[in-house]
C-alpha cells in the first residue's frame, strides 16, 4: 500500500465539496462547511451561490472567513440583507437548495445536536447552541452534514435534538410539517453515509481510500448498515488538493 | 448630542434591566459592554442572538442573572468558557438560560419592533428546544390550518448598538452587515448607540441603515468601540484577540486578572479597553 498524500480531513472536505452542484444556492455554516463550499466554487462549481447567516447573499470571499460575519463576506456579496430577511425571505420561503452543516453529535436518523452533551439541565458539556441550524435543517431543499467520525459523535440517539434530521424514521418529517427533505448525505473523514430510502436510517454508502468498513463501524455508535454497491471515494485530484491547501494555509 | 459613555450607561441601564447589546459579528458594542462591567451592574437579563466574548466578560464579571440567546460561542475559535462555567457550575453567580434558534430570536425582535405580542415562524418543530423552553409554542394558522411556531415579542428595556457614524442631530448610520440592530433598537424602551465618529452630515453609503434620532436616547462617541469585532470602513476584525480570549476565558484566575485590569485601571470612564483599541482609518 502506498502512503496517502492527503490527510483524512482533506479527503472529507474534498468529498463534501464534490456534493455541491454548480449554480446551487447553499446556506453555509462556518468551519468545515465553509471550507468545503469555498473549494467547490473554486473547482467544479464556480456558480455556487453561497449564503452566510449574517445576511451576506452570494458571497465570494478571496480567503476563508474566520467567522460567519467577516467583512470579506459583505465586501464580496451580491447583497447584504438583515438577519430577519435572510431567515424569513430566503430560508423559510424555500429559496435555498442545500444547507451545509457541521455538528457535535448526530444519530442514526441524522438528527443533530449542537446544544449540550449530557442532561440539558445539568450538562456535562455546554455547546454553543442552535444558531441557524434548526431552520436550515427544516427548510433547505436538502441538507449535507460534514463532521469527523467517532463513536462519541455518531450516537444511537443524540442527547438533545437541536435540528431535526429524519426524526425517528420514515414519515416523521412529513408529520412535523418540515418542508425540506432533510439530511441527504453525511460526509466524514472515513466515508459517506446516506439515509436508507425506506427506513431513513443513515447507512454507509462509501468509504475513503484506505478505510475499511470495520473502521467505520468501530467509529459509529450504532450497528451501522452497509449499502449494497458500497462506493470507494475517488482520490482527491491535484487541483482539489492545491485549492484546498491554498485556502487553509492562508487561513 | 453625544454624551460620555460612562454617563450614558449610568443614565440608561439599571440593575435588573433586560439589556440587548446586539451585533452580528460586526459592530459589536464591546466598549459599552465593558462599561457595564466597570459600573458593576447586577442581575441583568442579557439578550443577544450571538453572545460572544463581551458577553463572556459580562457573565464572568457577575453582571447577568439570565441569558436569552440563540448561539453562544467564540466565533471561529470555540466555546465561551465563562458562559460554560456559569451554566455548569454557577460561577461566579448562577445563570439562567433561555435559548432559541436564530430564526426565532430574529422574529421575536421583529414582533417587538412591530408592536405585536408574538411572532409566527416555520421553525422548532420536532426539536428539543421546544420542550425545554416554555416561550416556544405552536399556533394554528386560522386561514390554512397549518401548525406553526409562535414566540413572544422581545422588548428589551435597553438596546445598545455600535454604529459607524451619527450626525449632530442624533441620526445614526450603519452599514456592512447590519444584522438585527434596527429591529433590536426599535423593540427597546431605551436605545444607546456608540459610534466611531460624529459628523455634521451623514453622507449616503450603499446598504446603509439609518436610525432616526428620535428613537435614540443617547449617543456616545467611542472610536474603536466595537473592537475586537470590526467596523466596516474603519477597522478590521482582530481575529488574534478572539483567539487570545480563549486562554483568558478558560481560566478563572486569568479572567480575574483581566477583570482587575479592566475595572481597576481608571474606574468608570468613556475609554474603551486600551488593549483592544484599534486605530481607526476613516470611512
Amino acid at each position: 500500500m502506498t502512503t496517502p498524500t492527503w490527510t483524512s480531513d482533506e479527503i472529507m472536505t474534498v468529498t463534501a465539496a464534490r456534493s455541491l452542484g454548480d449554480g446551487m444556492a447553499c446556506f453555509v455554516g462556518i468551519g468545515l462547511p465553509s471550507t468545503a463550499a469555498n473549494v467547490a466554487c473554486r473547482t467544479h462549481a464556480p456558480g455556487l451561490w453561497m449564503i452566510y447567516e449574517s445576511g451576506t447573499l452570494g458571497a465570494s470571499p478571496d480567503h476563508l472567513p474566520l467567522s460567519i460575519g467577516d467583512g470579506i463576506l459583505a465586501d464580496t456579496a451580491d447583497t447584504v440583507v438583515s438577519v430577519p430577511e435572510v431567515f424569513n425571505y430566503w430560508l423559510q420561503a424555500g429559496r435555498i437548495d442545500v444547507g451545509f452543516l457541521g455538528a457535535a453529535q448526530i444519530d442514526r436518523y441524522g438528527n443533530i445536536n449542537t446544544t449540550v452533551i449530557g442532561d440539558y439541565d445539568d450538562p456535562k458539556v455546554r455547546l454553543p447552541g442552535a444558531g441557524g441550524a434548526p431552520e436550515i435543517a427544516a427548510s433547505c431543499r436538502e441538507v449535507i452534514v460534514i463532521m469527523r467520525h467517532s463513536s462519541r459523535a455518531f450516537v444511537d440517539k443524540v442527547d438533545f435534538v437541536t435540528s431535526v434530521g429524519h426524526g425517528s424514521g420514515a414519515g416523521d418529517r412529513d408529520r412535523l410539517g418540515l418542508t425540506g427533505a432533510g439530511p441527504a448525505r453525511v460526509i466524514t473523514d472515513l466515508g459517506v453515509l446516506e439515509p436508507d430510502p425506506d427506513s431513513r436510517e443513515l447507512t454507509l454508502v462509501g468509504v475513503h481510500p484506505g478505510v475499511d468498513v470495520d473502521d467505520v463501524r468501530a467509529a459509529t455508535g450504532w450497528d451501522l448498515r452497509v449499502a449494497d454497491g458500497l462506493q470507494r471515494t475517488p482520490a482527491p485530484t491535484g487541483t482539489e488538493l492545491s485549492v484546498l491547501r491554498s485556502l487553509t494555509e492562508a487561513g | 448630542m453625544a454624551v460620555p459613555l460612562g454617563e450614558a450607561v449610568g443614565q440608561l441601564i439599571h440593575d435588573g434591566d433586560t439589556v440587548a447589546l446586539e451585533g452580528f459579528t460586526h459592530l459589536i458594542p464591546v466598549a459599552a459592554g465593558q462599561e457595564i462591567i466597570r459600573q458593576g451592574l447586577r442581575d441583568l437579563t442579557l439578550v443577544r442572538m450571538t453572545p460572544d466574548i463581551v458577553y463572556d466578560q459580562l457573565i464572568g464579571a457577575g453582571c447577568a442573572r439570565r441569558l436569552v440567546f440563540s448561539w453562544g460561542g467564540n466565533p471561529g475559535v470555540g466555546s465561551l468558557h465563562r458562559f460554560r462555567d456559569a451554566v455548569t457550575h454557577g460561577w461566579p453567580v448562577p445563570l439562567e438560560i433561555e435559548e432559541h434558534s436564530h430564526a426565532g430570536m430574529a422574529n421575536r425582535y421583529v414582533a417587538g419592533a412591530s408592536g405585536l405580542p408574538f411572532a409566527v415562524l416555520r421553525g422548532y418543530a420536532g426539536t428539543d428546544l421546544m420542550g425545554n423552553n416554555p416561550h416556544i409554542k405552536t399556533i394554528t394558522c386560522p386561514f390554512t390550518g397549518q401548525e406553526l411556531a409562535a414566540v413572544p415579542a422581545l422588548n428589551p428595556d435597553v438596546t445598545v448598538i455600535h454604529a459607524q457614524r451619527a450626525d449632530t442631530a442624533g441620526n445614526v448610520q450603519l452599514w456592512g452587515i447590519t444584522g438585527i440592530q434596527k429591529e433590536a433598537a426599535l423593540a427597546a424602551d431605551r436605545v444607546l448607540v456608540t459610534v466611531e465618529e460624529e459628523v455634521a452630515t451623514l453622507e449616503p453609503v450603499p446598504g446603509q441603515v439609518i436610525l432616526p434620532g428620535r428613537v435614540v436616547d443617547a449617543i456616545s462617541v467611542v472610536p474603536g468601540g466595537a473592537a475586537p469585532s470590526y467596523a466596516h470602513g474603519y477597522y478590521e476584525r482582530d481575529n488574534a484577540a478572539y483567539k487570545a480570549w480563549d486562554a483568558i476565558g478558560r481560566d478563572r484566575d486569568a479572567f480575574g486578572a483581566w477583570l482587575a485590569d479592566l475595572t481597576g485601571a481608571a474606574g468608570p470612564s468613556s475609554s474603551p479597553d486600551p488593549d483592544t483599541e484599534p486605530v481607526g482609518r476613516g470611512a
